[in-house]
């Protein structure tokens, strides 16, 4: 299957096929269709500013010194580094550094318990694997947002050891290494894999860690890809787990921090210095793992 | 890819007692214990092999996590929807009273009509605009790849920056961004967020931004599917652009666009964070959904009891959609 966004290489029409059968809505190149072309490109140039015009506004936005929220601008009228040392003042770092260790530590405990949990339902055979696939899977009909208020008293009071995780770091990392999608994704991608190599690793007296370590998981890099993608995005877009679970406002991510930094004296540059921070990290993650988010987004679709 | 497998710092501990194990499925073997439990017992020839635990001591803190952090608040949530919770005085069972309360509330049944025209809107919104952009922007040029990536970018950026920068744009004096935009064009200036006739629509436009080029990828990895011998078949049948779209493309996709209809109206039933930075359900109430609803009565009005009552039902809602999408999968499958 030609994964469309991720394969910039030009595909070879076909001998016979003409150019005009490679689209849906037969778009035609070359000098004989300068009017088609042109057409294109207008609308395209449409699209790019109706969806990566206002991340461009608040890219220049940040830049600028401009206390006048109406004078958004394409380019900064006066370059600037001012917004950002007055979010600096307001503590945008302290803000960027919480939501930085709440995304890295979750990924990594959701990533990890999601293919733990995987190999054991896509590569084992024992009583309860029915149940307990069922009983992760079903939490992906669950909206996060349903199990917000039950979900605060549970971290203010935790069963059984009756901590409390209000108003911690953890008590907002803990909750995301719960995620039924990746340990769907992982469970579907190993049970894929042949039998034979694990039979192979067992004969030559590989133990259990060995053979998952070293055998299955070096295997799952594409899941691996898809599952850290899918992960990162759905924590870093987090705002209502962080809203309860912060205590007061400097427990806060920067997702949440955004809005104490409306102002109206600074001007708008002041909040969308905190938004392109809070911007950057899914850019980062976005063009490193391009390949992997589409992968993921079309093989669920494609299946149904 | 795989390693080699003498270079590991394993104990060989491990490696020994699970190497000399009996290969599974030789013969029924007792039900797991919990993980951690390994003592062995001989008990009426029951005997716990490490191949019977191992799986329980993967699953385990995936297990752990899901108890604690899912299945307990959703149990809690539903067992505090038929409770007056009271702080320090403890709750007091009210039967169904929570959920009389959550029905007989006007602005849960105003926020209910914003929720649906909200999610049904986004949806069909969403859904036309990525097919669209899906139209524009295939083809196998550098260029193009280029243009999808970037017209991508609002579905990775998090959903606060997304409100955040929309609050500026829409500022509604004439001078705002969008208005001296939509000024050029002779449109406006409008309200936005500002008034109450167009709130609404304004959170609904932000939505569709996001959702549109979503739906769009799963719009182009469909019209990679479509077979290209058929677009020539028509080519040569005479038919025109329109034609072809109509009788080949559309087909094609449509269980495509079933699973991104269910998908995005789940999604829009759940919406909170884009109302609550963009307005936080105002001004006046306007654009108060049900999530909000939940948030304000939670957090900000201690009426825990209602809240949850509110919560359970979305549950409800969210947990019909999905089933209906299945049966609707499973049925399409049985008759291809």
């Amino acid at each position: 299957m030609t994964l469309s966004l991720s394969s910039p290489r030009r595909r070879r029409p076909g001998v016979g096929v003409s150019q005009s059968v490679e689209t849906a809505l037969g778009w035609r190149t070359g000098r004989s269709h300068l009017l088609s072309m042109a057409l294109r490109a207008l609308l395209c140039l449409l699209a790019l500013a109706v969806f990566a015009g206002p991340l461009i506004v608040l890219f220049s936005g940040a830049f600028d010194n401009n206390p006048d929220p109406t004078k958004l601008s394409v380019i900064p009228n006066s370059p600037t580094l001012e917004n950002f040392k007055v979010a600096g003042e307001r503590d945008v770092w302290h803000y960027l550094a919480n939501s930085l260790i709440v995304a890295g530590g979750a990924l990594l405990l959701q990533v990890s318990v999601s293919v733990f949990a995987a190999y054991a339902l896509a590569r084992k055979r024992f009583r309860g694997r029915a149940i307990l696939s069922l009983l992760f899977l079903t939490t992906m009909m669950l909206p996060e947002e349903v199990i917000a208020i039950p979900l605060s008293l549970v971290l203010g009071d935790l069963p059984v050891v009756h901590l409390s995780l209000k108003g911690t770091l953890l008590g907002m990392i803990l909750p995301l290494g719960a995620w039924g999608f990746s340990i769907f994704v992982m469970t579907e991608f190993m049970k894929e894999l042949p039998t034979e190599l694990e039979e192979a690793a067992k004969i030559d007296g590989a133990g259990e860690w060995r053979i998952f370590a070293q055998v299955v998981l070096p295997l799952c890099r594409p899941a691996l890809g898809v599952i850290t993608v899918f992960g990162f995005i759905m924590i870093w877009d987090q705002y209502l787990l962080p809203l309860i679970v912060a205590n007061d406002p400097s427990d806060y991510t920067l997702s949440v921090a955004l809005s104490t930094m409306r102002s109206d004296t600074i001007g708008p540059g002041l909040v969308l210095a905190g938004s392109l921070l809070a911007l950057i990290p899914s850019l980062i993650v976005y063009l490193l793992l391009q390949r992997s988010l589409i992968r993921g987004m079309t093989a669920g679709a494609l299946k149904g | 890819m795989t390693q080699p497998l003498g270079h590991s710092g394993i104990s060989t501990a491990v490696s020994t007692t699970a190497a000399t194990e009996p290969r599974p499925g030789g013969r029924r073997r007792a039900a797991a214990p919990p993980a951690g439990v390994v003592k062995r017992r001989p008990r009426g020839g029951r005997r716990f092999t490490a191949s019977s635990w191992v799986p329980w001591l993967f699953v385990a803190p995936a297990l752990l996590l899901f108890v604690v952090f899912k299945y307990l608040p959703m149990a809690k949530g539903v067992e505090l929807s038929f409770y007056d919770v009271r702080p320090f005085l403890g709750n007091l069972w009210v039967g169904l009273a929570n959920y009389r309360s959550v029905f007989g509330d006007p602005q849960f049944q105003a926020a209910l009509g914003h929720t649906v025209v909200l999610a049904v809107g986004g949806t069909i919104g969403s859904v036309i605009v990525g097919f669209f952009l899906a139209l524009l922007l295939e083809g196998p040029a550098r260029s193009l790849w280029f243009m999808r990536s970037a017209v991508f970018l609002p579905v990775v950026t998090a959903t606060a920056v997304v409100g955040e920068i929309w609050r500026l744009l829409y500022y509604p004096t004439s001078a705002g961004f969008l208005n001296t935009v939509l000024g050029f064009l002779g449109i406006g200036p409008l309200h936005y967020l500002d008034h109450t006739s167009s709130a609404l629509w304004s959170v609904m436009a932000v939505a569709i931004w996001t959702g549109g080029p979503y739906n769009m990828v799963i719009v182009l990895a469909g019209l990679t599917q479509v077979d290209r011998g058929l677009y020539e078949a028509a080519a040569l049948d005479g038919a025109n652009t329109w034609q072809r779209l109509r009788h080949i493309t559309l087909p094609a996709l449509r269980p495509v666009v079933t699973i991104l209809l269910t998908l995005a109206a789940i999604r829009g039933f759940r919406t909170f964070t884009e109302v609550y930075v963009l307005t936080g359900g105002g001004p006046a109430g306007s654009t108060d959904v049900w999530m909000t609803r939940i948030y304000q009565l939670g957090f900000t009005r201690n009426e825990i009891g209602v809240a949850s009552a509110a919560a359970t039902l979305l549950f409800l809602v969210t947990v019909c959609l999905t089933v209906a999408m299945q049966w609707y999968q499973r049925r399409k499958e049985a008759r291809p």
